[in-house]
């Protein structure tokens, strides 16, 4: 008895070497390494550009070896030092931040990074080291809110500027629309002016929730706004500024960049490698947005106009402030791309701007009958500023957010605009690429303001490696020793299978991606510790039935059966609360919540497979007398 | 089955229960009194690691501090002496305090200025909004409660509602000690800490379940015995799988304690004192909270088939 049938111990060597071989990666520790990225094609890497490299790094006292340009386009230079690092970076960006190799839109990038060492024979198998988090890797961390209410407060105005310009098209008077919160009350002297405007929200803007009465005479509307639609902004507003924080992001030619949606209006930004969390941050902050809008007719009323300056000193003294219609036609939000270029046939630069389907038609519906009109580009610029203010009688320091609208284009209406659709009228080339930059850094869909912060130190993150290798080292020896000791041959079963446990739970989170942090090499600590309860639980088991007079085989039998139920709600249990911590929890906690659940599962799969397999393999089918246990 | 000696652990369970009961006293009298020395994660506000070429004394550069437009910092040694750490409470609770300023660099360089032949690194900063710690508490504890509640449910359904109740008990009395230590001590509590605890609840939840699981099994098994019998019986058979699982998770977390670095020394104090505590609580809370609730053999009927789960036989 005690047999496992062949094809599961097969199964079973299989999926352990298996494991050891997408383990394996971490082995090798990757070199401390500069890494250069360019942001346009203007900017070469190439092999001339490595030996100036090199040279600034010899002259540098810095020591390197194996500067190649990767597959993916970028540089890396690999050093013998990792306290190095930092100095090598240093020198390498001002050498690049020198003129020569800078030219109007050519950047070069230079950021920390970790070369991987991992042999060719197994990176081609796809396998690869773990992620780590920026705690051991170093670099900054950014934890971004989104202004969602001021993404339903904008979509509210816009309503009630189409409300209110209906009102003046069908000539209704005595309107008076007013907003408050979520709902635009609109009260109206007669029944028929009430319900000319319920038929045109009906129509236009299905978006609100209808309600009507009237009161003393007058007849009021109001709409609100559906929750699903304030939701439905939210989600759009989060994600569109995800997109550019992401495309933000690759301008700061970081490797691996994490930028991610966290709960409801919250972004993170993780940068390993970077330490200039200050420069990041002036490239991810840059919280502006645009807005079309018509120039105002000049008999407009005072309502329905806004002055504004023009955004370059020049324009400002040569045109003057302008006014606009308070109505906007579109947000920077709907657009796409904006490329700077150069009209052949008015000889003259421009800008082509391509929107998406909703801007088009947006677009669209407000030109056709414009046309002759012009059409300006405000560019909306939050920023923060420190203002004294008095406060219980004291002068105090205090941060406020303002607010900074500029004209940066102001052009007439040729035809009815669409998807696609060209400003002209700049006056130089520079001009047409400083407003194209603007364009497309514009399309935040709501202001975005940081709420937390994290920098890593890369010698703190290599120390931080240092120990949690060493923690887990001392524990597993000493789990080891112990078990050998306390158990004899079953021992030396729990040990093969501890070690099998670390293998499949290293391989598991290399294939899975997961990302190591400190907490979560103590989770692998601690499990660790626990792996041995499933079995100790057997051993105890095998050892109780031994005494209750069960032959050694019978013994093994029922050690293993009996265990397998408190094994398994025991682990799942602890699983669940594992669960709960991964779901609540961010950064480098969850990191901890990670190894804790997957080392969870692959010591539950260890004892029970793998122990009774080994096991089977050494008493199985045989005349046992005594069990050394 | 066998005249094995059994420990006699239920008979002495009213004392211990009371002194459990001192001790959950003593650490809700604490939260009282002391309350939490709360880490950033919680309260907000900044911190800063800096690395220092020489030892630095802690009072100039508390003063330079002072003198440089920051005098609430707290300043001490972290590991060594010339390594410090700076904090700063956030004192504007203003939700967008920083977005534009750089509070690390602007100390950094202001320390710099006034220590200049000192040669000072960053080598970590943690800035966090204070409204973001609200969250992370009450995260934390919306965490702990749901762990509780789907435990109970999981337990409830495979085992027993009273098995529910015993071992929820238990876990909130552990959750409370390891709590009260922590205000005590007026140890450092974090976000790791915070997960230490839940880790530490999983932990306990590991060993109650383990001491269910052969309650249940010797009720069936034996007929004769009153209820305490039954548990003092399992208890003991299980007694041996306790010790040596407690020890050798003990055992690693001593090595991550002295090993693991300041960052996880809290953790895995916590982790040790919840193990410890776990320990405990399985055997005099759980256990004494089944038998106050009259566990009866007719609890446990229809008997579910043990080891239905099982096809490996030879």
């Amino acid at each position: 008895m005690n047999r496992f049938p062949l094809w599961k111990n097969v199964l079973l060597i299989l999926l352990v070497g298996l494991g050891f071989i997408y383990a394996l990666p971490n082995v090798y520790s990757p070199d401390p390494a500069i890494q250069i990225t360019s942001n346009s094609r203007a900017a070469k890497i190439d092999d001339e550009l490595l030996q100036v490299v090199g040279t600034v790094l010899q002259e540098g006292g810095i020591d390197y070896f194996g500067a190649e340009v990767t597959p993916e386009g970028f540089a890396m230079i690999r050093l013998r030092d990792a306290g190095q690092q930092l100095a090598a970076q240093r020198a390498v960006q001002t050498l690049l931040d020198g003129a020569s190799y800078q030219a109007e839109d050519k950047r070069y990038v230079v950021a920390l990074n970790r070369a991987s060492t991992t042999p060719d024979w197994l990176a081609s198998l796809g396998a690869s080291p773990m992620n780590l988090g920026l705690d051991l890797a170093g670099g900054v961390h950014f934890l971004l809110e989104v202004d969602t209410p001021k993404a339903v407060a904008d979509r509210m105005e816009d309503m009630q500027e189409s409300i209110k310009k209906h009102i003046r098209d069908k000539r209704l008077f005595n309107v008076e629309v007013q907003v408050k919160d979520r709902t635009i009350t609109i009260t109206t002297p007669s029944e028929d002016a009430q319900k000319v405007l319920l038929t045109y929200l009906q129509e236009n803007l299905p978006d609100l929730a209808r309600q009507r009465g009237s009161e003393g005479g007058s007849f009021w509307v109001k709409a609100t706004l559906e929750n699903r639609v304030i939701q439905e902004i939210e989600n759009h507003a989060v994600s569109q500024n995800l997109t550019t924080i992401r495309n933000r992001v690759n301008e700061l030619g970081v490797s691996e960049p994490l930028v991610q949606r966290q709960g409801r209006n919250r972004i993170v930004v993780e940068l390993p490698g970077v330490q200039d969390a200050a420069g990041a941050k002036k490239i991810l902050g840059k919280t502006a947005n645009l807005e079309f809008r018509l120039e105002a007719a000049p008999s407009a009323p005072p309502t329905q106009k806004e002055r504004f300056e023009f955004y370059t000193e020049e324009e400002r003294q040569m045109r003057g402030p302008k006014f606009l219609e308070r109505r906007r036609i579109i947000t920077g939000e709907r657009v796409i791309n904006a490329m700077a270029g150069f009209d052949d046939q008015s000889n003259s630069p421009k800008i082509d701007i391509t929107l998406d389907g909703e801007g088009g038609t947006l677009m669209h519906h407000a030109t056709r009958n414009e046309v002759g009109r012009n059409m300006g580009v405000l560019f909306i610029d939050y920023y923060t500023e420190k203002q004294r203010v008095m406060e219980n009688g004291q002068l105090v320091e205090k941060e406020v957010q303002k607010v900074d609208r500029k004209i940066i284009n102001l052009a007439t209406i040729r035809s009815a605009l669409g998807v696609r659709f060209q400003i002209t009228g700049l006056d130089s080339v520079k001009e047409a690429n400083d407003v194209a930059l603007l364009l497309r850094a514009g399309s935040l869909a709501a202001p975005m303001v940081f709420v937390e912060e994290r920098t890593i130190g890369p010698s703190l993150g290599a120390e931080n490696i240092s120990m949690g290798v060493k923690s887990v080292q001392i524990g597993m020896l000493m789990l080891v020793v112990f078990m050998l000791f306390y158990y004899k041959v079953f021992g030396i079963v729990a040990n093969i299978v501890l070690a099998m446990n670390l293998v499949l739970l290293t391989a598991l989170m290399s294939i899975l991606g997961a990302t190591l942090t400190m907490p979560g090499i103590a989770g692998i600590v601690l499990t660790m510790g626990m792996a041995v309860d499933a079995n100790v639980l057997i051993y105890s088991r095998i050892k109780e039935e031994l005494k209750a007079g069960l032959s050694p085989q019978g013994a093994i039998h029922a050690g293993f059966e009996r265990a397998f139920s408190s094994i398994m709600d025991a682990n799942l249990t602890t699983l669940i609360v594992a669960f709960i911590l991964y779901a609540i929890s961010s950064g480098s906690v969850k990191g901890f919540a990670v190894t804790l659940s997957l080392g969870i599962v692959t010591s539950v799969f260890t004892a029970i497979v793998g122990t009774r397999a080994i096991v089977n393999v050494i008493y199985g089918n045989r005349n046992v007398t005594k069990l050394w246990i | 089955m066998n005249n094995e000696k059994v420990i006699d652990f239920m008979g002495v369970r009213h004392w211990v229960v009371g002194a459990s009961l001192v001790l959950v006293l003593a650490a809700i009298l604490s939260f009282a009194i002391r309350g939490f020395n709360l880490g950033l994660d919680f309260t907000g506000g900044t911190l800063l690691e800096l690395h220092y070429e020489r030892p630095a004394d802690l009072e100039v550069v508390r003063q330079q501090l002072s003198q440089a437009g920051y005098p609430g910092a707290v300043v001490v040694h972290f590991g060594s002496e010339t390594e410090l750490l700076v904090r700063l409470q956030s004192d504007t609770s203003d939700e967008d305090e920083t977005i534009s300023t750089n509070i690390g660099e602007a100390i950094v360089e202001a320390l710099r200025q006034q220590t200049p032949n000192v040669g000072i690194t960053l080598t970590r900063s943690e800035i966090i909004g204070a409204q973001i710690g609200d969250e992370m508490a009450t995260n934390g504890i919306l965490g702990l409660l749901v762990a509780f509640a789907t435990v109970f449910v999981y337990v409830a359904i495979r085992f027993q509602t009273k098995f529910s109740i015993g071992a929820i008990t238990a876990q909130v009395f552990d959750a409370v000690i390891l709590l009260g230590a922590f205000s005590l001590l007026q140890l450092e509590f974090d976000l790791t800490v915070l997960a230490a605890v839940l880790a530490a609840n999983g932990y306990s939840l590991n060993d109650s379940i383990v001491v269910a699981d052969r309650i249940r099994e010797n009720f069936r098994l034996m007929r004769a015995e009153s209820t305490e019998e039954i548990i003092n019986k399992s208890l003991t058979q299980v007694m041996g799988r306790t010790i040596i699982t407690s020890g050798t998770t003990l055992m690693v977390l001593v090595a991550l304690y002295f090993f693991g670095g300041q960052l996880l020394e809290n953790f895995s104090i916590a982790l040790i004192i919840g193990v410890v505590v776990g320990t405990f609580s399985s055997i005099y809370i759980m256990a004494p909270a089944v038998v106050w609730m009259k566990l009866t053999k007719q609890d446990f009927m229809p008997p579910v088939k043990e080891g239905a789960e099982l096809d490996e036989l030879p």
